[in-house]
């Protein structure tokens, strides 16, 4: 079921009697790694495989596949530090304590 | 200070635009981005009442991607549309989000005036040194002997410090930073937002597939590095021997302080002149 955004759209800037009260977009379905457990959460569909997450994940905690892309090599080594949440230009991947 | 988690930064994007954005692999508008998103996120500000504005270019294609009032204009006149929009509605926080290009080049005379008029804006120049968007053309902030598509034997011009220009100019608030330090962008963010008054960030960025092909810098993570490795706080030049600040790129707050801003001035003399009578 995909998740459902209110957007508000009250505040617009011209022309103030144009703008719709409120509209629903629906969030696409984003894949997961599968694993809630798993310390970081990967986007595939949104990775570019850049390899920006793996260079600076400070304990090695990423490793990469053949074609490019991360994926959770050593998951007990995750400190929950955010660098790479904070790096991905993709929003693609997180590593906050709280998914 | 626990990072604002992505799935804050998930409701701040358009999903029905396309996903994942149109920035190549491992481009550093993405990261800059998600700074400006977590540090509106973390000021607890009202959607409505953000309006980012932006050229044409890489960097100008941001607005498309966020959920706030956002305005896609012409080429380097996305500060004039901003003044507008200010003058209008001075309650707006108006973020400019514009490239080197857009920038220093065909908006430069725009950059000034705005400075020194003081308007409340906040402009956050994200430099790549290089036209990306259109193949990797010398744009004015591309170093001295860098290789471009139109300089194929090196650049012979020399590059334009932006913050000088407009501390020169009499901007306000001007702060220099790099896409890798994102908790430093998302501070200046936030302080450029409060600030009353014309501020600019210049966030320096790495383009791999144009700049860094053609001048052999490496992939998308060589060129973070670099940027980590190669600047040195506002704080540490005092301290350091004048040789190792050679060629570095210095982030910090470079230069901040207060006059009358153009929108408050203008209410003034709005609210003088009815009081007159209105008849000059």
């Amino acid at each position: 079921m995909p998740k459902k955004v209110e957007k508000d759209r009250i505040g617009m800037i011209i022309r103030e009697e144009d703008a719709p009260e409120k509209m629903e977009v629906e969030l696409p379905e984003i894949k997961e790694t599968g694993d809630k457990s798993s310390p970081v959460i990967i986007y595939y569909n949104w990775c570019k495989k850049c390899g920006i997450c793996v260079a600076f994940c400070p304990t090695g905690c990423l490793g990469r596949k053949a074609d490019g892309s991360p994926y959770v090599l050593a998951p007990e080594k995750c400190t929950h530090c955010e660098m790479c949440d904070l790096l991905c230009p993709d929003f693609a991947i997180s590593g906050a304590k709280e998914h | 200070m626990p990072a604002i988690p992505q799935k804050i930064i998930h409701e701040y994007l358009r999903h029905d635009k396309k996903f994942p954005h149109v920035w190549c692999a491992g481009c550093s508008n993405g990261i800059v981005l998600g700074s400006i998103i977590r540090a509106i996120a973390g000021m607890n500000l009202s959607r409505n009442d953000i309006v980012m504005v932006s050229g044409i270019g890489c960097s100008s294609r941001m607005p498309v991607y966020v959920d706030f009032n956002t305005l896609h204009t012409l080429h380097g006149r996305a500060i004039a549309f901003a003044t507008g929009i200010k003058l209008h509605k001075p309650h707006l926080k108006v973020i400019v989000v514009t490239g080197d290009g857009d920038c220093a080049a065909i908006g430069g005379n725009h950059l000034i005036h705005a400075a020194r008029r003081n308007i409340d804006l906040s402009v956050i120049m994200l430099n790549n040194n290089i036209y990306g968007m259109t193949g990797g053309q010398v744009s004015p902030t591309t170093p001295y002997e860098a290789y471009a598509t139109t300089a194929p034997y090196g650049n012979i011009e020399p590059d334009f410090d932006v913050c000088k220009l407009a501390i020169g100019a009499g901007a306000t608030y001007v702060a220099r930073t790099t896409a890798f330090h994102t908790q430093e962008t998302q501070n200046m963010v936030k302080e450029a937002i409060e600030h009353p008054g014309f501020a600019l960030i210049e966030v320096i960025c790495a383009c791999p597939v144009i700049y860094g092909r053609l001048n052999k810098k490496g992939g998308a993570p060589e060129m973070m590095k670099e940027m980590r490795d190669n600047s040195i706080p506002l704080s540490a030049v005092d301290k350091l021997p004048p040789e190792k600040v050679q060629g570095k790129i210095i982030r910090g707050v470079l230069h901040k302080d207060i006059r009358p801003e153009y929108c408050a001035q203008y209410a003034e003399l709005m609210k003088k002149a009815q009081a007159q009578g209105g008849s000059k």
